[in-house]
Formats: C-alpha cells, sequence, structure tokens
C-alpha cells in the first residue's frame, strides 16, 4: 500500500477529478439532493435561544457579576481591607472603609467595613482574582449568576453595594437551607 | 371605450399594484425567516408578533437613512438607475391574468390589466430593460467594483435571455399563442404545461434564477469580491429601491413560471366548481390557487438560494451557453418532431 493511500482514522477521502459527464455538468442532480438536506432542516428543532425571555443554565463556576456576601445572619462580610483592589489587574474596585458604631453590629460582621464599595465593569475583565484575595470570603462571581447588562451610559457602568450586595432574603434563605441540612 | 371601463381598470391596476408591493415587501421577511428556519434559527421574532412588523421597520430605516451621493459626474443617471429597475420590475403585471373572471355589478371583469396579443414579447421585452437599472446604476456609481458587477449583471442576463427565449418557443409552438390569458385558459383541466415540457420549464426556471439575479445566479452582488455588487455606492430609500426590485422581479417571476408552466389560475375541479357553485367562487378560488403557486416558486427561489453557494463567473457562462442553449434547442426539435408525428 502506497501512503497516499493509508488511512489511520479510515475516514479518508480520494479526492477525484475526473471530468464530470454532461448530466453531472447539469448540476441537477446535485441540487435536489442539496434541496433535499435543507428542507429537512426546516422541520428540525430550532437552537435558537430566545435570551431576554430564556437563558441558558451557568455553569457553576461561571464568572458573571460580583456579589458581596453576607453571613449566616444575614451581616456584610466585607471589612474594607482592600486586598480585591490591590490584586486586581484592571483597577477596577475602589472602596472606603468605615468604623462600626456600636448599634451597626447586627450589619457588619468586622469592626470595620466599606461604606462605598464600587467595581467599574466596563474595566473589570473577570478574571477572578478579587474572589482568590479576598481573607474574608466575601466576594465572589460566581453566586450571582447574572451577566452584567449592557447600557448606554458609561457611568451606569459603575456598580456601587446597592448592586453588589447581596439581597438580605438571599442570605436568610442560605441560612435556612444549611440549617435544614 | 365607456368610462366605465377605466374606472375598472384604473381599480385593478391599483389593487395589483398594491399587491405587489405588498408581496415584495413581505417576501423581504420570508426571506429572512426561510434562511433561519433552514439554518434551524427562528429568524426576525421581535418587530409585532413573530416579526410581522418586521417589513415596515426596515422600511422605515431604510427611509431615515442619510441620503448618500458619491462624487459622480453622473448625478442624474444615479438616480436614473434604481427608478428603472423599480418601474420595470412592476410593470410586467400589467399583462398577467390573475384570473378568470368576475361577475361584479352586472357587468363581466377581466382580472388582467390589459390582454394585449403579445404579452409574452412584452414580458421579454420589459424584463430585459431591467438589465439597463443595474447598469445605468453600476456606471454612474463611479467605482469600479459597481462597473464590474452592472458589466456582470448585463452579460449575463443577456446570456440568460437566449436560453429563456428559445425555452419558450417550444411552448408557443404548442399554444399556438402569445397571449397570457389563452396560454392560461389552454391549460385548465390539469392540461398544464410542466407536464408537456418539462425540460423547458427546467431551462426557464433556471433562467428565471439568473434574470432575478437570484442565488446561485447572483455573480452581480457577490460580496467577496465586488463589496456590495452594482448598490454599493447606494443608501437610503435608492438602495432600498434596488433591493425592493429584486423582490418584486422574483414575485412577478414566480407569477409567469406559474402561468406559463403551472396552469395560472386553473385548479383541478375548476368546471365543476364553476357549474356547481357559479362563476365568482369559483375564479376567487383560482385567484387564491394562483397565488399559492406564486408563493410555491417565492419560497422556492429562497429555498435554492440557502442551499447552494454562487456559481463560479465561468461555470455560469459554460451553464448559459454550452448547456441551456443547446438544450433548448433540442427541446424545441423535439417537440416539433412529436407535434408533425401527432397530428
Ligand atoms: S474579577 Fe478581576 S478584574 Fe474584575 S474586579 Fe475582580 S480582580 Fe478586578
Ligand atoms: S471584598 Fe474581601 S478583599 Fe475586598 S475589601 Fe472586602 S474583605 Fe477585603
Amino acid at each position: 500500500m502506497s501512503i497516499e493511500t493509508i488511512s489511520l482514522s479510515g475516514r479518508k477521502k480520494e479526492v477525484s477529478n475526473k471530468k464530470m459527464s454532461f448530466l453531472e455538468s447539469l448540476y441537477l442532480v446535485a441540487i435536489v439532493k442539496g434541496l433535499f438536506i435543507t428542507i429537512k432542516h426546516l422541520f428540525t428543532r430550532k437552537v435558537t435561544i430566545k435570551y431576554p425571555e430564556q437563558v441558558r443554565p451557568m455553569s457553576p463556576v461561571y464568572r458573571g457579576q460580583h456579589m458581596l456576601m453576607r453571613d449566616e445572619e444575614g451581616r456584610e462580610r466585607c471589612t474594607a481591607c482592600g486586598l480585591c483592589a490591590l490584586s486586581c489587574p484592571a483597577e477596577a474596585i475602589t472602596m472606603k472603609a468605615e468604623e462600626r458604631k456600636p448599634d451597626e453590629k447586627h450589619l457588619y460582621r468586622e469592626e470595620k467595613y466599606a461604606s462605598i464599595y464600587e467595581i467599574n465593569m466596563l474595566r473589570c475583565i473577570f478574571c477572578g482574582l478579587c474572589e482568590e484575595a479576598c481573607p474574608k470570603q466575601a466576594i465572589y462571581l460566581t453566586t450571582s449568576k447574572k451577566i452584567v447588562k449592557a447600557n448606554y451610559e458609561r457611568d451606569e457602568f459603575i456598580y456601587g453595594k446597592d448592586k453588589l450586595v447581596m439581597p438580605l432574603e438571599q442570605a436568610l434563605n442560605n441560612t435556612k437551607l444549611k440549617t435544614a441540612n | 371605450m365607456d368610462s366605465t371601463i377605466i374606472i375598472e381598470k384604473g381599480v385593478f391596476i391599483v389593487i395589483i399594484f398594491a399587491i405587489t408591493m405588498l408581496m415584495a415587501m413581505y417576501s423581504t421577511l420570508a426571506e429572512r425567516k426561510i434562511a433561519a428556519w433552514l439554518q434551524d434559527r427562528i429568524g426576525p421574532n421581535r418587530a409585532g408578533k413573530g416579526g410581522i412588523l418586521q417589513p415596515l421597520a426596515d422600511g422605515l430605516k431604510l427611509f431615515s437613512k442619510e441620503e448618500f451621493l458619491p462624487d459622480t459626474p453622473n448625478k442624474f443617471l444615479f438616480v436614473v438607475g434604481p427608478a428603472i429597475s423599480m418601474s420595470v420590475a412592476l410593470m410586467t403585471s400589467a399583462v398577467i391574468p390573475w384570473g378568470d373572471k368576475l361577475h361584479l355589478f352586472g357587468r363581466d371583469i377581466v382580472l388582467q390589466a390589459t390582454d394585449i396579443d403579445v404579452a409574452i414579447l412584452y414580458v421579454f421585452g420589459v424584463l430585459s430593460v431591467g438589465v439597463y437599472g443595474i447598469m445605468i446604476g453600476g456606471w454612474a456609481s463611479n467605482n469600479k467594483f459597481s462597473l464590474m458587477s452592472a458589466m456582470r449583471a448585463a452579460s449575463q442576463m443577456i446570456s440568460y435571455e437566449i436560453a429563456m427565449g428559445l425555452s419558450i418557443i417550444a411552448l408557443l409552438m404548442m399554444e399556438g399563442t402569445l397571449s397570457l390569458r389563452e396560454i392560461s385558459a389552454n391549460q385548465s383541466g390539469m392540461h398544464w404545461n410542466v407536464f408537456y415540457q418539462p425540460i423547458g420549464f427546467i431551462i426557464f426556471l433556471v433562467c428565471s434564477f439568473a434574470e432575478t439575479n437570484r442565488t446561485p445566479f447572483d455573480l452581480a452582488e457577490c460580496e467577496a469580491e465586488l463589496i456590495g455588487g452594482y448598490h454599493t455606492e447606494y443608501s437610503s430609500m435608492r438602495m432600498g429601491f434596488y433591493l425592493f426590485a429584486e423582490y418584486a422581479s422574483m414575485f412577478i417571476s414566480s407569477t409567469i413560471l406559474s402561468v406559463l408552466y403551472f396552469g395560472g389560475y386553473n385548479y383541478p375541479g375548476m368546471e365543476w366548481a364553476t357549474q356547481n357553485w357559479g362563476v365568482n367562487p369559483a375564479n376567487i378560488i383560482g385567484i387564491v390557487v394562483l397565488f399559492i403557486k406564486i408563493c410555491f416558486f417565492i419560497f422556492f427561489f429562497m429555498w435554492v438560494r440557502w442551499t447552494i453557494p454562487r456559481f463560479r463567473y465561468d461555470q455560469l457562462m459554460r451553464l448559459g451557453w454550452k448547456i441551456l442553449i443547446p438544450l433548448a434547442i433540442a427541446n424545441i426539435l423535439v417537440t416539433a418532431v412529436v407535434m408533425l408525428l401527432l397530428q
């Protein structure tokens, strides 16, 4: 067997350059065959996902919009240490720290908390380094299961705590689920 | 000639015009939908229910675009080009028999704008003027790609017009008339010409694709080589006219195909319907049947477009000159011999 005819996969096809017969050169047979192939697709299931109404299930490790976590009692975990901002390769995170007042113990877990915490979603590259850097497990990209939405205004892409912090109900729900298990 | 006939024809022409426009408009939607379906997608579905308002949105968009005039010495021709394309595409519908006749207001209304006895010659004449729209537009654009595309379109149309004309001769020999009304009437009772002239039909079909510049013969709009083809320099509604003209002429081509080869408004059981239900219902069904046939052919045009790729230019010319024309001549000879033998 010459090397040209060997096919390890068994799927190799020889290209033939033979002259077309008159019938073939009319292309009609080939075209009719092609038409049957396409008409079959008219009746197959459509693969389109109608996006805003229908969403594709996200993989558990999908890195989407960040979420600032709360602990079991619903207190914010972030202590405004700034490690996330330091680790961020895109300089997307800014924050301002504040001391916790005695009557705010139910709101913030640590003695220092972030009064302002902003992520510029236009700068963010969703690398997840902030999540890795955080010593308090306060920021996650995988829990929100959200994609950052498009917008017409650049200002709108700076997400503050109002958009980032986990909703209280969600935190309480999580706790409930945990205790139930 | 009394004045009622003028009113009658006037109303009729307006209706036909509106229908042609409507069909052309919705062909654009159908094209996108069918393209999507054949590719396992669902197509435009945001404007209106299931995308039903998409053509309006497209038209509105085209209207609101900037009307750009390139730096060309032929400003007049630049404007005339799309106008010719559009008017030619609409003119052909004048001789199409849309139905037999209706009995309304105590008089017979013939469902045809005008029954001239050289209807086929008229159709061919008007269709071949269509190439001027493209030629003039491409020439006046002052752009080498447009010009090249216009040349391609012109040579393609001229080549395929010959085969088209020859294929129709065999049909005319059988029919013995050039009037589309008589040809339609001759095909009553399932004597559709496609059964007697299958080869002629296929040649005519292929040539209609070439004449309307549809894939696989849309070399004039070959994006890979010619940017957008002859309408590269056009924008706004002038561009819209070119696109619209393509769909209008597709509608007309489908109509001519149905009338010449698929029995026009005839359907099986038409005589029975006329006797039992009267003239009007039978003929209204006839109109509906004609439109079903037309829609089928429009669908076919699109189906083919999304099935096969564009021909290479040499393949196109070889198919036209070396295959279709000899085949058409052979078809004439065979038809003639068979007709003589049957006499
Ligand atoms: S995901 Fe990466 S880029 Fe985005 S904020 Fe976190 S560290 Fe910065
Ligand atoms: S999110 Fe984590 S790393 Fe960032 S400031 Fe808060 S506690 Fe520190």
